[in-house]
């Protein structure tokens, strides 16, 4: 068993008109139907929508001094803009997933593996 | 083992053909049992060496493959036991797989059948580019060297050496699964395989200097059909490449440049390619289940059936062309198709259904275009699609046998 991170990535801009309250309910319901699959499956781990990149903070050390600054980090019209982390048994299996969420959400999904494996 | 039974002809040379041959199946079998692609490959190396210095002088052993999987599964246990880490991966692999994988075992260790299978599978997974599946493919399943793939591909060696090891650290950490995919997997995994094998055969088709890969290509399909002789494509596969191999020689003249299929000499195509290639159409052909493979196939029999140009069955790839466009619709097919309307109907029938294309970076679309106007006797323009179709030709003998063709419509 592996862990992969999935992540949701956006590009600034594109977002598609806001959806109509009836999509929206759709959206949800398909998202907690793959929650619930994720959790059955014990293929949970974690995950999450984020705010938007106007939300984020960076902290850094500068010259020996934390250095607080407003903004994302990245410089790019691409942000993350949610993630899951689930168990996998292999490559494909994490795949398969990220096929089920980004068929939902409509936006290119990146898997990586995670370095370590804690508790498998 | 024969002893000291002296062993004639047995030289390196031959060793490392049999090895070659060999690679990837013993490959398979020690990924198979130590997970590991890195440790797999040194064993077989190792393997190799071993065998150099004893072969020749001892002779051939009567299973040659079994000999190098268990000395190299030996070796790699040796190896393995003498450092922690090693030892951990030992037991590891010991639990994992009780009975007949436990490498703590002695006697020969013989491949699953499915070996190469899953090594294939995997090098041709598409979470891998294109560019890494190939050169994973040839390394470790059709076992050529690093220098010979980098070569193939007319890339320097350290960049072909640093494009394996970056795909094999991805398949390690990313756990790129060693194994057959389920058959609803099959349509969506199959193709990536198949189509690496068929760029083999055509990039061996297009380097002059590297005609060994149209037999690692075709070697490569003989296994997939023999492996998995339930899918009609794969058969398809091989019968295109056999189809095609049988006119290879007679494709180029002795100092390389082209020769059109129309000014072939036909008595040079290798006849017994031609009747395994055809027998594999035929038996496509009951099974009825067609793809865009088994079709091109069935073209190339077709052509091959025919003793000259004039007496090609035309309707019959016409109608072949027609299928192919409604399985695989690009302009390229429709291209083909329209050259084969141009000998069923006519030249002026055929450069119509060409203008409509949209392919104008396409060197044969210029070259298909050219011939037409010639033999409508449209010469200047027939001059001109020539020369754009020489600038874009992607290889030098193509160049210089578009050149020609313009000169000869003047």
């Amino acid at each position: 068993m592996a862990q992969y991170l999935l992540s949701v990535h956006s590009v600034e801009g594109e977002a598609a008109p806001s959806p109509s309250d009836e999509e929206m309910q759709r959206y949800m319901e398909q998202i907690h139907a793959l929650e619930d699959e994720l959790k059955s499956t014990e293929s949970w781990v974690f995950g999450g929508a984020l705010h938007g990149p106007d939300t984020a903070t960076v902290v850094r050390v500068a010259n020996d001094e934390v250095l607080t600054t407003d903004g994302p980090f990245a410089e790019s019209r691409e942000h993350i803009g949610g993630f899951y982390i689930i168990n996998a048994e292999d490559l494909d299996a994490a795949l398969a997933w990220a096929s089920k969420v980004t068929a939902i959400v409509g936006k290119p999904i990146e898997v990586r593996p995670f370095r370590a494996v804690s508790g498998a | 083992m024969n002893g000291l039974e002296s062993a004639p002809g047995l030289d390196e040379a031959e060793v490392g053909r049999i090895f070659r041959a060999e690679y990837g199946r013993c490959v398979a079998t020690l990924i198979r049992i130590f997970g590991d692609i890195d440790i797999a490959e040194d064993a077989v190396q190792e393997a190799f060496t071993v065998a150099l210095r004893k072969w020749p002088a001892e002779g051939l052993p009567p299973n040659p493959g079994g000999w190098i999987t268990t000395t190299a599964r030996n070796r790699a246990i040796d190896r393995l036991g003498r450092e922690a880490r090693g030892r951990e991966l030992l037991w590891e692999v010991a639990t994992r797989s009780p009975g007949n994988d436990d490498p703590g075992r002695t006697e020969e260790v013989g491949p699953i059948q499915d070996d190469r299978l899953r090594l294939l599978f995997t090098c041709c997974n598409p979470a891998l580019s294109t560019e890494a599946q190939v050169a994973l493919t040839l390394r470790l399943v059709g076992g050529l060297t690093t220098g010979e793939v980098a070569r193939a591909f007319l890339v320097a060696e350290p960049t072909m050496a640093q494009r394996l090891v970056r795909a094999k650290r991805k398949i390690k950490a990313a756990r790129i699964p060693y194994r057959v995919p389920e058959d609803h997997e099959l349509p969506v995994r199959l193709p990536p395989v198949m189509a690496v094998v068929y760029l083999v055969y055509n990039a061996g088709l297009s380097s002059p200097t590297e005609p060994s890969l149209c037999s690692e290509a075709i070697r490569l399909a003989r296994i997939l059909e023999s492996l998995m002789p339930d899918e009609p494509e794969v058969a398809g596969l091989l019968a295109l490449l056999l189809l095609t191999e049988s006119r290879r020689s007679s494709r180029t003249m002795p100092d390389g440049s082209l020769v059109l299929l129309a000014e072939q000499y036909r008595t040079q195509w290798d006849r017994a390619m031609i009747e395994e290639g055809q027998a594999i159409v035929r038996r496509c052909l009951r099974r009825n289940q067609p793809g865009s493979y088994q079709i091109q196939a069935a073209i190339n029999a077709v052509h091959a059936d025919a003793p000259t140009v004039e007496a090609t069955d035309w309707p019959q790839i016409v109608a072949l062309y027609d299928q192919l466009l409604a399985v695989a619709p690009t302009p390229v097919v429709a291209l083909n198709r329209a050259i084969a309307v141009g000998e069923v109907h006519g030249p002026a029938d055929a450069l119509a259904l060409v203008d409509e294309l949209n392919l104008d970076n396409y060197h044969l679309f210029h070259a298909a275009r050219a011939d037409l106007l010639r033999r409508l006797d449209r010469r200047s323009e027939a001059e001109a699609a020539y020369a754009r179709a020489a600038a874009l030709a992607p290889t030098k003998a193509e160049r210089e046998f578009l050149v020609l063709g313009g000169r000869a419509s003047r």
